[in-house]
């Protein structure tokens, strides 16, 4: 009995057997649901649109690390995710070759210029469709209709441009033009709300920042309806929001995200040149993460309060 | 409602491999160990040489320091060795080897004192003393002293600890089951030590057969009242449990008194009970034998100083390939790389885990998941803390509360990238004190 070795590390001794891997591939498995529905509505043509961004994520990936004599961490999901988010978020028709570059941009100025995972201070999926909406202008914004093929305007377009508003039951399944995983709203709140279950998304940053949107609509005149259902509001606010590496720690400074993005997307949406907010209202919520973590550490127990 | 705190976790509780086992006696131990620091504090001397021939229930060593306890024999024999030992803590402790005569002969100053009516409150308390209890549930804190408060503190509650909140153990669940009328005995000699008139028990909730015969063995006795908790992890711990029951709060630094609060297991409430009932000092305790990687499970009865090994073989020897040898729980216990340490005062549970059940994951970045936030009682930022502890930065490890940390395994355990959260915290404590004795 005496010959055993013994493993002397010290407490806890077990482990909730959670992975970062694990999350990152139910995030994927949850990215699924508004996939197949930007698949079903614009085709084939947006899963192989899927399929290329999640590719040249990983690879971009792999090649950064090799280049920089790091460990390849490609299997631990976080660059297919990154690589699905952004897809969901392109135009169906963009041509595969700007998707590439758009990738390899999400991956390398997004992420591991600042040394891989968890130390990118911004989504690099949003990263990636901003420079694609800065270098592409006309490609990004050519929307393809889902019920005949055709190209024409996105619902918000439609309503800034001529105030007209899109059937709700339409914008909730996501039968409109848009980016191909935005336009779903039913399957973004799903996955989303499978997420919430999981323990992988906190229900504060999407509940505080669609009700900042709705309340603030209500309030300005317009219908709140249509600014929740459509755009990329629902999938920003389940799945680019709640981002884990670019959003606050503590259950207040979420809050206080959420409300932030909000605003932000209501002040783009309503006052400012585009007709979609969404990804800039996070990147730039995404810069105060920092300053939000110092000024919300929690009050710890019995921290005066002594009587 | 059942009563809890904000935070915790909730971990495979795996107590089923014991909970409905009756305590055996273990066999009489062929030789003991008996360290002569099985507490917080200075650790006492000893009293005999080698040679000696001791009983059971002998004082071996004398307390001297105000912050000590004594320690007994637990078998009857002779004293072969007295010298360093290998103790549970990984340090080598000054310990008296006793080879059992398998007399078992009891000491002719062992008496039963006055009735506990009889008594006043400062014999209670040295019987307490000389008796050499303390903390049972893993501490190992000198109860007489925590029952003498500083003048200037008053005390206007005790909390009876038994809510037993590691997964695995089950001593003081079967303790409480089997005797429960020694636990209210030791919470009304606390209370009646100092003149204390409200006592709690707090349980857990997934003990219902502790918390019924508890609260049989309560029925009558005013003052005391039986509170069932939530079942989770670190409901056990001091400052969560005066939280759950009386909804204060142990100032940051501060102990239970400053709350005017008392907590003592339910362990030492026993123990407390036999040294009033019997004379009998602290010489034996429940020790829950348990995990994937033993034969047969157990609760045993056990002569402190007993060695690990013979237990283990009592318990039918090791399982399938073993990783770890825990003494107490899976989340604060202390892995054991020898196996002739001797059980002390305060080993709740021997632990053998086998390989496989063993946390063994490479860490790898941290994504800011923040489920180790969510996961703390104290509401510390554990992952901020380890990054400061990472960068060698003390002063601002301390500035966000580092020192408040109750090192309860909680942030460690959820944590996805299986950083040892826990671990750098300590360092960081580790080097906060280190700073400030310069």
């Amino acid at each position: 009995m005496q010959d055993y070795k013994f493993i002397t590390t010290s407490s806890p001794h077990i482990h909730s057997g959670e992975s970062v891997s694990k999350i990152m591939y139910t995030v994927a498995g949850a990215l699924l649901l508004p996939t197949a529905a930007g698949v079903y509505f614009f085709g084939i043509r947006a899963l192989l649109l899927v399929i290329t961004t999640s590719l040249a994520c990983i690879i971009t990936e792999a090649l950064f690390q090799m280049l920089r004599g790091k460990k390849i961490t490609i299997w631990d999901g976080s660059a297919l995710v990154t690589g699905i988010l952004l897809a969901l978020n392109l135009p169906p028709g963009l041509p595969l070759w700007m998707a590439v570059v758009g990738s390899a941009v999400a991956i390398s100025l997004g992420k591991q210029i600042y040394g891989g995972i968890g130390s990118n201070p911004f989504n690099p999926a949003l990263i990636g469709r901003v420079f694609l909406m800065i270098t592409f202008p006309v490609q990004m914004t050519k929307w393809i209709n889902p019920v005949d093929g055709t190209t024409g305007a996105t619902p918000l377009m439609l309503y800034k441009m001529q105030h007209v508003t899109t059937d709700y039951f339409n914008l909730l399944i996501g039968r409109t033009g848009g980016s191909l995983g935005e336009t779903s709203a039913i399957m973004i709140i799903i996955g989303g709300l499978y997420l919430i279950y999981r323990g992988y998304v906190d229900f504060r940053t999407p509940l505080s920042y669609l009700a900042t949107v709705a309340v603030l609509s209500f309030l300005l005149g317009r219908d709140p309806v249509l600014q929740l259902l459509s755009g990329g509001l629902m999938l920003g606010a389940f799945f680019m929001a709640t981002d884990m590496v670019t959003s606050p720690i503590s259950r207040l400074g979420k809050i206080i995200f959420g409300i932030g993005c909000g605003l932000f997307t209501v002040i783009i949406r309503f006052y400012g040149g585009y007709p979609e907010g969404v990804s800039f209202s996070i990147l730039l919520m995404n810069a105060f993460t920092p300053i939000i973590n110092r000024l919300t550490v929690p009050r710890i127990y019995g921290e005066v309060k002594a009587k | 409602m059942l009563k809890t705190f904000k935070g915790g976790i909730h971990p495979e509780y795996n107590k089923e491999y014991t909970n409905r086992k009756p305590v055996e006696r273990a066999k009489l131990p062929s030789k003991v160990i008996i360290p002569m620091s099985q507490h917080v504090g200075a650790p006492c001397e000893p009293i005999v040489k080698v040679g000696d021939t001791v009983k059971v229930g002998q004082k071996i060593g004398e307390a001297k320091a105000p912050v000590s306890a004594p320690v007994h024999a637990s078998v009857s024999g002779k004293v072969i060795a007295i010298e360093p030992r290998p103790h549970p803590s990984g340090a080598l402790v000054m310990s008296v080897v006793i080879e059992s005569d398998g007399k078992d002969e009891i000491y002719e100053g062992i008496n039963p004192p006055k009735p506990l009516e009889e008594l006043t409150p400062d014999e209670i308390k040295t019987i307490i003393r000389e008796a050499g209890i303390v903390g049972m549930g893993g501490a190992g804190f000198p109860t007489q002293v925590k029952l003498s408060p500083p003048s200037g503190k008053t005390i206007d509650t005790i909390i009876v600890n038994g809510a037993e909140c590691e997964p695995y153990l089950t001593s003081d669940h079967r303790l409480m089951v089997e005797h429960p009328e020694d636990v209210v005995f030791g919470l009304l000699a606390i209370m009646k030590a100092t003149g204390v008139k409200k006592g709690y028990i707090g349980i857990e909730n997934n003990k219902p057969d502790a918390i019924e015969a508890i609260k049989k063995a309560a029925k009558g006795f005013e003052g005391i009242e039986v509170v069932e908790l939530d079942t989770k992890y670190p409901q056990g711990g001091e400052k969560q449990l005066i939280n759950a029951i009386t909804g204060r709060e142990v100032p940051s630094g501060g102990l239970p008194m400053d709350v005017h609060v008392i907590v003592d297991n339910a362990g030492t409430c026993a123990a407390i009970a036999k040294a009033l009932k019997t004379g009998m000092p602290l010489i034996e305790r429940i020790t829950t034998v348990t995990g994937t990687g033993v034969n047969e499970p157990k609760n045993l009865l056990i002569r402190i100083g007993t060695p690990f090994n013979e237990i283990i073989e009592q318990c039918g020897g090791f399982k399938g390939e073993v990783g770890k040898v825990i003494m107490g729980g899976p989340m604060m216990g202390l892995a054991q790389g020898l196996l002739d340490v001797p059980v002390i005062k305060g080993t709740s549970g021997i632990l053998v885990l086998q390989k496989k059940d063993v946390n063994v994951e490479e860490p790898s970045n941290c994504i800011r998941c923040a489920k180790c936030v969510d996961a703390c009682p104290i509401h510390l930022l554990p992952t901020t803390l380890a990054k400061f502890a990472q960068k060698g930065k003390w002063i601002e490890a301390e500035q966000y509360h580092a020192m408040d940390c109750i090192e309860c395994g909680c942030c460690a355990y959820v944590c996805p990238a299986h950083i040892p959260l826990t671990q750098w915290i300590r360092l960081a404590k580790n080097n906060i004190v280190m700073s400030k004795k310069k």
